[in-house]
């Protein structure tokens, strides 16, 4: 016995198996995509005691039986994930959680490595502020509420530089206002929920297609402008080239990779994408650029990536960018040329202590290039992380959105560089009143990741449950290049869900409008919140209640 | 709900027929206060066309100081009216010491000073005095400006009339525009600086409605130009956006609409002008009124205008007989002081539209 080894107590989701109930159809085995469990064979003994009239004897049977095992190993351990138990058609298995919490202790002490994983924080240790903010000033008597389901509402938020009313290029001509050929920055109306932004190496193909096929829907169909972002790896050729680019914000991170294509692809495009994001730093692991393991770096990755099969690492920042001024002149104005100032150019950062700072400085913009400001709180999820970054580092949204916007409001710039705000934006599951809140807060919009992949049917939580994204082992197939998993994934049933979450969202936005008596969105009306914790209220300024 | 009025008459006519207007309109206790301004003015101000007037309610060491502050400016008092009143324990009413309207000479050195410069000094003026009146608490200065004086006070406007002997023709206060309102602010203190009409530099404004955007309209206005402050109603952001869209950006009064009830994107996007339409609403995302409205407005050329709002209408008639426009929140209004005119030419102000009338009376309607 060597009890310096990993024993079974020490993992983080035990295996519970009944083999009275076990049929032994092996299905659990075959479902398990991370190896956690196996066929073995078990030696059974029976003693008997046997009396007669020739006397007392002992006897004993013994068999070999097969059963289901837990592997103890610390990379192939059980994640909790409970596709097992979703299989079994007796209810002769399931995983449950080691209260212990050792693994991480142990697996660093045998390793030597970080922990590495997906989702988000699974440290609570603060509950979640917008849950603690209420809608509270309902139209009554003088202001009448609205009908949500009668009234026509303007669902749309600015994405794109918005200049102030005297810097707009316009002239009088016959009592009318007309544009003359001054140049003022372009921007859009879209909607205030932007899925965002996974690349195609984090997710599976099937998801990633989902996704887009559920925005075209969207767009299309519904009229809803809701826009994706792409992430950091560039997209298909094909979609590069199709109609269905303009509801594409393209994503260019430190490692850049994915652009030689959509370069290489401009000259055929049929229509601008939507945006141009610049991600320098991504709220759930604040410092680090991407990670994308080589497990999930496959052909299809490689060849739109233009890589070898390798571990991506992106550095942590952009190379040869050293000020938010410098910034200002190489990437921005580059994406702006690149496609002729008629694409909005957006930054996207991790929510700092220094985030206002950030945004103050893009305020001051002379060229009115940057059309964007996107912070990334902490409760944002990850395809690949290091632990330490995921629990430990990283600044809540709320606070920061609101303290940016009110910078904005102290130079009387507000809405000028629209904010998105994300990080755990929808983890109570209502993505609606989440983004009424923000925006009442000041922000623009917001952005979602992690919701979109709990719609496709991702079974991860935020209490150590499967978390596994960085794996490639993805039991649902969402987050994985394995071709047998991915096959798991129906991607018809996943866009129709995203579609009509998002529909379904549509309806309940309208329901808060209606009450607060607005027919467009209420961006930076605080007033129609209310906290009962009076910290909270005093820190966003907004009325305390109780 | 705010009851508001306005005439517009090719001749000089009384305050009282406003109070006539308004009286019938009064409903329940919708009685706490009575608001006029008065512009384009005959009787005893009619000399004095070009020459600016201070309108004050004030202490006795308030008024001292708005004439030492005058003087140290150059301004030289030229006519002086001191509104003779009627006290009576009887009435509801909160008088103030003093209600002041002083017509006032230009600085000398002014005397060929840009128009704009002059304007410039008035608004100065008056906001130097209204933040010591008001930090010394010693009164209010409502407007001081070319051709204008108006009155504001907290009471039952039956009494406040009475006081001021506004029910009686015989004075000799006139005027072409006369807009009024008889109740103070219901969502905020009862204040005088809170209370209808609103003017600044030229421009006036009486508004029934609900501005729920008013914490945006607030925190965008209050930064873009000296004259916007006070905000004591929600109300006051109509003004604010009036002056900014007509005097400002100098744009045409129709876009005034476009920016307090923009239309949809949906909209804008079917229509010719939807690059213009949607830079407005994009740019002007922070002044539009997102709640129930009906203003009318009232131009420094005498213009006076009245919109309504797209989606919970409060009412305005629009009603003309030969010499006079009257725009008021209900027809009772009218047909107490104008029951002759011809009701099938009575105009009530749709949800996309900006109705205008000349100081010729033609009423033009401009649909959004």
């Amino acid at each position: 016995m060597n009890v310096n080894n990993i024993s079974k107590d020490d993992l983080p989701w035990i295996v519970e198996y009944d083999s009275e109930k076990c049929m032994l159809c092996g299905r659990c085995v075959a479902v398990c995509s991370f190896g956690a469990i196996k066929v073995d064979v078990q030696k059974r003994k029976k003693v008997k005691a046997l009396s007669n009239d020739k006397g007392f004897s002992i006897d004993s049977d013994q068999k070999a039986i097969p059963v289901i095992k837990q592997v103890v190993d610390e990379n192939d351990f059980c994640r909790g994930c409970g596709m097992c138990s979703k299989v079994c058609p007796n209810g002769a298995i399931k995983a449950v959680r080691n209260k212990t919490e050792i693994f991480g202790t142990r697996y660093r002490a045998k390793t030597a490595q970080s922990v590495k994983r997906g989702g988000r924080s699974n440290l609570h240790t603060e509950g979640r502020t917008l849950d603690k903010i209420k809608v509270g000033r309902i139209s009554q008597m003088t202001d009448p509420s609205l009908d949500a389901l009668r009234h026509t509402f303007d669902m749309r938020t600015n994405f794109g530089r918005i200049v102030s009313p005297e810097e707009l290029n316009f002239d009088i001509v016959n009592g009318e206002l007309k544009e003359n050929n001054k140049k003022v920055p372009v921007n859009s109306s879209i909607y205030p929920v932007i899925i965002g932004d996974m690349s195609i190496g984090a997710l599976s193909p099937r998801m990633w297609e989902a996704v887009a096929i559920a925005v075209a829907y969207l767009n299309e169909v519904k009229g809803i402008p809701i826009r994706m972002c792409t992430g950091e790896g560039g997209i298909p050729d094909r979609l590069l080239k199709s109609k269905y680019l303009k509801y594409m914000i393209l994503q260019i991170a430190s490692g850049h990779f994915g652009w030689n294509r959509i370069i290489n692809a401009m000259p055929d495009m049929k229509e601008n994408p939507a945006g141009v994001l610049i991600k320098i730093g991504q709220g759930a692991k604040p410092g680090d650029g991407g990670l994308l393991m080589a497990e999930k770096n496959v052909r299809l990755i490689q060849e739109i990536r233009g890589v070898p099969k390798a571990d991506l690492l992106s550095p942590p920042n952009h190379q040869g960018l050293y000020s938010i001024e410098e910034s200002v002149q190489k990437m921005f104005l580059s994406m702006n040329c690149a496609f002729n100032f008629k694409v909005p150019v957006a930054i996207k950062v991790a929510a700092s202590s220094t985030s206002v700072s950030v945004y103050n400085n893009l305020l001051r913009d002379p060229y009115n290039i940057v059309g964007g400001f996107f912070i990334d709180g902490l409760q944002g999820g990850t395809g690949a992380a290091h632990e330490i970054s995921l629990n430990h580092t990283g600044h809540p949204i709320v606070s920061k959105l609101r303290d940016c916007y009110l910078a904005a409001v102290q130079q009387g710039k507000q809405g000028q560089i629209p904010i998105f705000a994300g990080g755990g934006i929808g983890m109570n599951g209502n993505l609606a009143a989440d983004t009424f809140k923000m925006l009442c807060l000041g922000a623009n919009g917001v952005f979602i990741g992690k919701l979109i992949l709990q719609i496709a049917g991702c079974i991860g939580n935020d209490y150590g449950k499967c978390n596994a994204c960085n794996t490639g082992k993805c039991p649902i197939g969402i987050t994985t290049q394995n071709p047998k998993l991915i096959k798991r994934l129906d991607v018809d049933t996943v866009a129709q869900n995203i579609a009509n979450y998002i529909c379904a969202t549509d309806v309940e936005l309208k329901k808060l409008l209606a009450p607060v008596g607005n027919s467009s969105l209420p961006i930076g009306r605080s007033d129609a919140l209310v906290s009962v914790d009076k910290n909270v209220a005093e820190r966003l300024k907004i009325q305390h209640v109780c | 709900m705010c009851r508001i009025g306005a005439i517009k008459s090719t001749e000089y006519i009384h305050p009282s027929l406003t109070l006539k207007l308004m009286r019938s309109q009064q409903k329940g206790h919708d009685n706490s206060g009575f608001a006029i301004v008065m512009q384009d003015l005959g009787g005893i101000f009619e000399n004095y066309k070009n020459l600016p007037i201070l309108s004050m309610a004030c202490s006795d060491s308030g008024m001292k100081y708005a004439e030492d502050l005058l003087h140290k400016k150059g301004f030289t008092r030229t006519f002086q009216y001191n509104m003779e009143v009627f006290p009576d324990e009887n009435l509801d009413i909160n008088p103030m010491p003093h209600y002041v309207f002083e017509v006032f000479q230009y600085p000398k050195n002014y005397k060929d000073a840009a128009r704009e410069e002059k304007e410039n000094l008035l608004l100065d003026t008056r906001l130097e005095l209204r933040k010591y009146l008001e930090e010394n608490e010693e009164g209010f200065v409502y407007s001081f400006w070319e051709d204008v004086i108006s009155l504001k006070e907290i009471g039952n406007p039956n009494d406040i009339g009475k006081y001021f002997n506004l029910w009686s023709e015989e004075t000799n206060l006139k005027a072409k525009i006369l807009t009024v309102q008889c109740r103070q602010n219901t969502n905020y203190d009862i204040v005088r600086y809170a209370a209808h009409p609103f003017f600044l530099q030229g421009y006036t404004t009486l508004t029934n409605g609900e501005n729920t955007f008013y914490e945006k309209n607030k925190l965008a206005q209050e930064k873009t130009f000296k004259g916007y402050i006070g905000f004591e109603s929600d109300s006051q952001c109509f003004l604010y956006t009036l002056h900014y869209i007509h005097k400002i950006l100098k744009w045409p009064i129709k876009y005034y609409k476009h920016v307090l009830t923009p239309l949809p994107f949906e909209e804008i996007n079917k229509r010719n002008d939807k690059n213009v339409l949607s830079k407005i609403k994009t740019s002007l995302s922070n002044w539009e009124i997102n709640g129930p409205n009906t203003t009318i407005g009232v131009l420094p050329d005498g213009t006076m205008l009245n919109v309504a709002d797209s989606k919970k209408l409060r009412p305005t008639v629009i009603c003309k007989k030969d010499n006079m426009v009257i725009i008021t929140s209900e027809i009772c209004g009218v047909n107490e002081i104008m029951p002759e005119r011809n009701i099938e030419e009575d105009i009530y102000t749709t949800e996309r539209e900006t109705v205008i009338i000349d100081n010729n009376l033609n009423i033009q309607r401009i649909p959004q």
